[in-house]
């Protein structure tokens, strides 16, 4: 974009290009130090650091850990627009930890082993539970990390002008290095980092804008503040006002079925509860009291960035409005002509009035797909047909988070930290769930059932030689997105929820759920999720509609069932099946009291 | 680190007592989350509280206070627990009734 003079602002593009150039690369030039100061010798290190993390240090790096580039980029934005149905990923997201802090952390840490399968295997008296765990936990790890890549991708070519591919070999290099290097022991001490840093790049823009909207410099206040133009509405009335009178519904109402929020705010919860990635930090603490106090400060750690998201997405819908509704093209604020730019915003002036109209529905079909020319306004020809509503304006959602800054005219370094922010959350998680996919090869299918008896140097070995596969993977994955990447997000959750979370909750609580219950059930709950979800997304997408849900429930939700199926059917197997051995009731005697907590090894 | 295995009765009074605090603090979990943010959003949302209609703020920003808090509390009520049954994992909390902040 041409650079005059006369607007060489705070935010001229050519100063926050160089910002965040320096945040960029100085963030990475510390987490690689971390890595080589935090250097793992050994399994013990490269799994779970020793067990020796602060509660504290490990609250931050859960949190970096479990919070990605969706819940940093995108969440604001989905919440932006959904309103009231937003609440679903809002309390879907953070109320697992409840569920993961009284029923799972603390006795998964007195066992005391290295990885989520392992508890399984020893549980269920079973390799072959070990290996369904296992293959529930690859699939689940990779579906999330293929995202995760693709976010470093976006967040290199909107702020840096460098080429997706290239993002993406970038930040794997970065990952690799210090996942490979370090394990967990790397990985702990950057997500630790990485969630500072990632916190004040959100909660900066976040303060300004509800200092700019409101006049009140907390945003969890802010939202249910007066907005501060002299109307002396709320901010949330407004919002409801304004939405109403352009023909949507109100901001604080839902639009999604009670039975469907429900189902899908309990199947993220209890997926959130079963996610590996997650779990396996509770493995890192001292003790068993360490994992339940360090859960809350994991929680809190989130509810930072979970509290402020709501905020962020009313001031941005609202500001939005103000900004574009019946604005003249050529007058339009700056911002909306960059992500324009960019691709993310898009504009057809369907009644050619040279002004823009926002409103209910979609403005064309599908995707923007640009022309590569210009039209009387200056705005970038689409060459997408118009739907028959009566909006002009395609938004990608993600630009509420990515262009707050702008639209509040915020000074050019608060630019650079959103940068910087998006690629610590994205980094975060990546190298959090390449850590448990290599550790389930090397420890789980390699030392614990292919390769038994190898030492701790070879297994070390193959635990590199695992993540730097499984980092090459997640590029690829990240590089060439499969179509229905987006679609798969509903897998992760569903799979998780409905296979490990039951398994790992009866082998804690039931003294009587056995080997045949456990494996029956698993499999269950996982072929019933997988057939819902896939018949809806793939098999009869023209299907996915209410009228055809079973109960009402849509595949994001299905999860929720599909548990509900797996206890059932393992309560109901494991009636049949022989008892649980001797040896194994000791094991579940032990795991239930906090007394005798060991580092974590493996069990002869 | 290690302590005698506690006798069996006083593992299942431990254990009854952790249940019974489960039970209470996922009950709170349930009604705030699921109760007021969903199933009574409705209703709720016909009462304003601090500029929002209740049941949206229980949905987008109370439910999650709670639960931050419900964690803590947990934790904290177990190491009572887990003391007056003689199993706690810190060294220092079983040394007489000592309110010691242990090993932080």
């Amino acid at each position: 974009m041409p650079v005059t003079a006369t607007n060489r602002g705070p935010t001229d593009p050519m100063d926050v290009q160089a910002l965040t150039y320096l945040f960029v690369i100085g963030s990475f030039a510390l987490y690689i130090g971390i890595a080589v100061w935090s250097r793992a010798a050994s399994t013990g290190e490269f799994y779970v650091a020793e067990g020796g993390v602060h509660p504290v240090a490990n609250g931050m790096a859960t949190a970096a850990d479990w919070m990605s580039a969706a819940s940093f980029i995108s969440m604001a934005g989905i919440i932006a627009f959904m309103g009231y149905d937003g609440t679903v990923y809002l309390m879907g997201w953070t109320g697992g930890y409840v569920l993961l802090a009284l029923l799972l952390a603390p006795y998964l840490r007195k066992f005391g082993e290295f990885t989520v399968p392992d508890f399984i295997g020893a549980r269920y008296y079973s390799n072959a539970a070990r290996v369904v765990a296992v293959v529930c936990l690859i699939v689940v790890s990779f579906t999330y990390v293929a995202g995760q890549m693709r976010g470093v991708g976006i967040v290199f070519s909107h702020f840096l002008n460098v080429d997706i591919i290239w993002g993406v070999v970038i930040g794997m290099a970065v990952v690799f290095f210090y996942a490979v290097l370090g394990g967990m022991k790397g990985i702990t001490y950057t997500q630790v980092a990485q969630y500072c840093v990632l916190i004040f790049a959100y909660l900066v823009p976040a303060i300004f804008i509800s200092l700019l909207i409101t006049g009140i410099p907390i945003p969890q206040i802010g939202l249910g503040a007066s907005v501060n133009d002299g109307s002396g509405l709320m901010v949330l009335e407004k919002l409801d006002r304004t939405l109403v009178d352009l023909g949507f519904g109100t901001y604080t109402d839902g639009s999604k079925a009670m039975i469907d929020v429900f189902a899908i705010t309990l199947a993220l919860m209890i997926g959130t509860a079963g996610l590996p990635h997650v779990i396996v930090r509770f493995f890192t603490v001292p003790k068993v009291s360490d994992a339940r106090r360090s859960a809350g400060y994991a929680l809190l750690f989130i509810a930072l960035l979970y509290t402020t998201a709501p905020a962020v997405g009313a001031f941005a819908r609202l500001n939005f409005i103000d900004t574009v509704q019946d604005a003249p093209y050529a007058e339009v604020a700056d911002w909306f002509k960059r992500w324009e730019d960019i691709g993310l915003v898009g504009w057809q002036d369907k009644n050619a009035d040279g002004a823009i109209q926002y409103a209910p529905g979609v403005p064309f079909d599908g995707p923007p797909v640009f022309t590569g020319e210009r039209g009387e306004q200056g705005q970038r020809t689409l060459a997408n047909l118009p739907s028959a509503s009566a909006n002009e304006v395609y938004v990608d959602r993600d630009i509420m988070v990515l262009a707050n800054p702008e639209i509040a005219a915020l000074p050019g370094w608060v630019i650079a930290l959103v940068a910087a922010g998006g690629l610590a959350a994205a980094l975060s998680t990546a190298a959090g769930l390449l850590l448990v996919i290599s550790t389930s090869v090397s420890h789980d299918l390699m030392k614990k059932t292919l390769a038994r008896g190898i030492s701790d140097r070879q297994e070390l070995r193959y635990a590199r030689i695992a993540a730097a596969t499984a980092i090459v993977i997640a590029g690829y994955l990240g590089i060439n997105p499969p179509a229905f990447v987006a679609q798969v997000v509903a897998f992760a959750f569903g799979l998780a929820a409905a296979s490990l979370f039951p398994a790992i909750l009866l082998g804690i609580f039931s003294q009587r759920a056995t080997r045949e219950g456990a494996i029956a059930g698993m499999l269950a709950g996982l072929v019933f999720t997988f057939a819902y979800i896939a018949y809806f997304k793939f098999v009869e997408p023209g299907h996915n509609n209410a009228d055809h849900w079973w109960f009402g429930i849509s595949p994001e939700g299905i999860g929720a069932l599909g548990a509900a199926l797996n206890f059932a059917t393992a309560l109901i197997v494991s009636r049949f099946a022989p008892a649980v051995p001797a040896p194994v009731k000791t094991l579940i005697a032990s795991i239930r009291v906090p007394a005798g907590v060991e580092r974590p090894h493996d069990h002869p | 680190m290690s302590q005698q295995p506690p006798s069996d009765a006083n593992h299942q009074r431990y254990w009854r007592a952790n249940l019974k605090l489960m039970g209470v603090l996922l009950a709170v979990w349930f009604i705030v989350s699921f109760g007021f943010g969903i199933l009574l959003a409705e209703p709720l949302n016909q009462i304003e509280f601090f500029g929002f209609k209740f049941g949206f703020w229980w949905a987008q920003q109370g439910s999650i206070y709670v639960f931050v808090v419900l964690i803590f509390i947990y934790a904290a009520a177990m190491r009572r627990i887990d003391r007056k049954h003689g199993v706690s994992d810190s060294a220092t909390d079983d040394a007489g009734d000592g309110d010691q902040p242990g090993a932080d």
